[in-house]
């Protein structure tokens, strides 16, 4: 879950890293005040979750108070890789000699933090890596030994950093690694980490990376940062079908009915599980159908839960059948899937023989299962036919 | 043979009384699996279907024999039961758990391999070696499993455990069983990657070629083609790539929790690229997977 | 009201008896059976359709007092 630049600095100065002044505007007339208290040129910055804000002109120097609080104003509409703008950091600015990067993340190959270090900051850390792998340095930390600050030494010489600037670095690099460690993240980069002309060592930009799994432990962190539980920090924010999926899923603990994702096609999809679906997904469009929505049933839903998930499908305007399709099952039961999408449809005033294009789901009671679907005169098959022909029979009824 | 687990496996299960406990216990039983005592600390003296239950590890180890364990308690509480067990001296630990934060996973990889231990998953259904023990929910009741697991020459890896059970599904109705089926966990951080159970496979005289289900995210598919350049492998791997509309979608998350595109070596289209560069075939689908297993087996006059 | 595909009947008899009103209660996993204000057995309609066909409810009354309708099987 990634944290917008303001909110990663909040977080880097509590531990005592070196920042700029600075103040988060929401107004025009934040600027403008945020501006003359720092009574020297400043840089303007849109708070967006995504990279690239210099190349869409979402960052602007100003001299003057009035040039701040007018580039606030250029800044807000623009939209940087579909994010939009939440507010815009007014920062002093800096004069540099020279920047650094430095940046904690995991090595999922070696299954270890890695302390990435750079002595040509600013730029994109992969492209340095690519062209100038011996301005690069990576020292792998152990999960099971407290990080020790020799580390942080080790990884800035290792790119020849050395005398006054070293002991300078070292120890900023040290807390990063620590902050890495204590709020269970993902990556915690700063970049650049600018040398000024003075000697002194500021972080200019800064990208914290919560894992999600972890969101539960730092509740009190995320509260204190003014993060909300309902703010997902995905590529793109959840639309209101993808919230109520949300909330069916949270509405009952038996199983799972989650990660509704939504699409623009006319054919919904109640699909399972992890793999399944994603392997679902795939089949459908490989067959030139076009998905209202993706999600995930799994973990033996109750039969409410399947019934209000196929509910909230049927709702989203344009869909027009459902394929209801998953892996070959063990903990989730046939029959209990079965009653709640049956159930759906006629709640929602649909025949189920007529919505359901096509119901493949076997393994465990599907005897009984498909005694239901039956009953209702819904088209079924069993483990005989793959999930890929399945899928391409829902997608064969949709064109007739 | 099969790898990692086999009929004469002990297994404990730590976590015995929960609710999907209790029906793993029933099942592993009713699949002939040797679970010789559970852990809930406050439960000793009580029992699962026969099973005795004890409030510690040593209880148990200091006892008999224990081969393997499987932990299934809430997350909050996996890191502490993981490192009981290997603390204890077992060697093999299935992790079921999912939602575990990645630096305590990483924190139970680091002890094992310090201790000479392995742990398969987190957030995995398990182990199954046909006719032989499953350790896990993996096939799901005993009647089930043996109507989707058959015993055979094809070794299974997956990064999901539903499809763990469909893939064998598939290759037991093309007549192909399997040596042994590892659901390897679905997220950024697990224990047992593909390339790191080769090796097992490739020392079981039984196993005669390898079946894997792939997804976006992570570098696991990228160091298995390294292996199998590197090694030489005499197995001839299938694999099957899921989450192909993915790629489009770059930040989010869909599927398991290691599955997400962030980069482009996470892509699908990057990894088929490298395992075919490697030699592994790709299905397209998943009923392909028995017949370019033939073909790959007959290529090397197998 | 039956559900939309089960029914569970109970033997008049049975359901005032309190000992196994509570047995019922206790037994079914998803909450069929509740226990009346001033004794006797409420059947939780809602949660009808719920029923996991565990049989746990016949097997803890005496031989016919409870029984499961399957509706779909009809």
């Amino acid at each position: 879950m990634r944290f917008y630049e303001y909110e990663s600095k909040a977080l880097f100065a509590r531990h005592g890293l070196p920042l700029s002044k600075s103040g988060l505007a929401h107004s025009r007339e934040d600027a403008r005040r945020i501006a003359a208290e720092i009574a020297g040129p400043v840089v303007l910055k849109s708070q967006v979750l995504s990279g690239g804000r210099m190349k869409a002109g979402a960052v602007k120097f100003a001299d003057t108070p009035d040039e701040a609080a007018a580039h606030y104003d250029a800044i807000v509409p623009i939209v940087v890789s579909g994010q939009k703008c939440r507010a815009v950091l007014v920062e002093e600015k800096s004069q540099v000699q020279q920047e650094y990067y430095a940046g904690v993340t995991w090595d999922g190959r070696r299954k270890l933090p890695v302390v990435i270090f750079s002595d040509m900051g600013g730029i994109d850390i992969e492209q340095v890596a690519e062209r100038h792998p011996d301005h690069v340095s990576k020292t792998h930390a152990s999960t099971l030994l407290p990080p020790m600050p020799y580390l942080a030494k080790e990884a800035a010489a290792k790119t020849g950093v050395s005398g006054a600037d070293l002991t300078r670095l070292a120890p900023i690099v040290s807390r990063l690694i620590e902050i890495f460690f204590r709020y269970d993240l993902t990556l915690a980069e700063i970049n650049p980490l600018a040398k000024l002309e003075d000697g002194r060592f500021v972080v200019l930009d800064g990208h914290v990376d919560l894992e999600g799994d972890a969101r539960p432990k730092h509740e009190k962190l995320l509260a204190e940062l003014g993060i909300r539980p309902e703010e997902t920090r995905q590529a793109r924010p959840p639309t209101d079908f993808e919230v109520r999926g949300a909330q069916v899923d949270a509405g009952d603990h038996r199983g799972v009915a989650g990660n509704v994702v939504e699409f623009d096609g006319n054919l919904g999809l109640v699909i399972g599980a992890g793999g399944g679906s994603l392997t679902l997904f795939d089949a459908v469009r490989k067959h030139g159908g076009r998905p209202a929505n993706y999600c995930e049933i799994g973990g033996n839903p109750s039969v409410k839960k399947a019934c209000a998930l196929t509910k909230l499908v049927l709702s989203k305007p344009g869909v027009e059948k459902l394929a209801v399709m998953m892996n070959v099952v063990s903990n989730t039961r046939v029959d209990i899937v079965a009653r709640g999408v049956v159930k759906g449809c006629i709640e929602s005033g649909r025949d189920p023989a007529k919505t359901i294009a096509i119901f493949r789901i076997p393994g465990s009671w599907e005897q009984e299962g498909f005694k239901i679907l039956k009953k209702y005169g819904v088209e079924y098959c069993d483990r005989t036919v793959s999930m890929y022909e399945a899928a391409g029979r829902a997608v064969m009824k949709m064109k007739a | 043979m099969s790898i990692l687990i086999h009929k004469d496996t002990t297994v404990i299960i730590q976590g015995i009384t929960g609710r999907e406990a209790v029906n793993m216990t029933r099942e592993g039983l009713n699949y002939g699996t040797k679970i010789v005592g559970g852990v809930t600390p406050g439960r000793a003296g009580r029992d699962v279907y026969g099973v005795p239950v004890y409030d510690c590890v040593r209880d148990i180890t200091s006892k008999t024999r224990v081969d393997g364990s499987i932990v299934t308690v809430p997350a909050a509480f996996t890191r502490d039961a993981v490192f009981e067990a290997i603390e204890n001296g077992i060697k093999l630990v299935v992790v079921v758990t999912e939602r575990i934060p990645r630096g305590e996973v990483a924190q139970m990889v680091e002890l094992a391999q310090l201790r000479g231990a392995r742990i398969i998953g987190p957030n995995c259904l398990g182990i199954l070696s046909p006719d032989e023990a499953k350790m896990g929910g993996l096939g799901g009741p005993a009647a089930d499993a043996r109507k989707a697991f058959t015993k055979g020459p094809i070794g299974v890896m997956s990064r999901s455990g539903g499809m763990t059970t469909e893939i064998c599904n598939t290759l037991t109705a093309a007549g192909l069983g399997q040596s042994t089926a590892v659901s390897i966990g679905g997220d950024a951080i697990i224990g047992s990657t593909y390339a790191e159970l080769m090796p097992l496979f490739e020392a079981d005289p039984e196993t005669k070629a390898i079946a894997i289900y792939s997804e976006p995210g992570g570098r696991m598919e990228a160091e298995l083609a390294d292996w199998v350049r590197e090694h030489r492998s005499r197995l001839p791997i299938v694999a099957f790539m899921a989450g192909r509309f993915m790629d489009e979608m770059p930040g989010m998350r869909f599927g398991h929790a290691g599955t997400i595109v962030e980069g482009k070596a996470d892509t699908t289209a990057d990894k088929i690229e490298r395992m075919r560069a490697a030699g592994i075939a790709v299905a397209e689908r998943i009923e392909e997977i028995p017949a370019l297993i033939r073909q790959e087996l007959g290529k090397r006059g197998a | 009201m039956p559900g939309m595909f089960i029914d569970v009947l109970v033997d008049p008899k049975a359901a005032s008896d309190a000992a196994l009103v509570k047995k019922l209660v206790e037994v079914c996993p998803v909450n069929i059976f509740a226990a009346q204000e001033g004794g006797g057995l409420r059947i939780v309609e809602e949660n009808l359709d719920e029923c996991v066909l565990c049989d746990l409810c016949v097997q803890a009354a005496p031989p016919g007092a409870v029984r499961v309708i399957k509706r779909y099987e009809s």
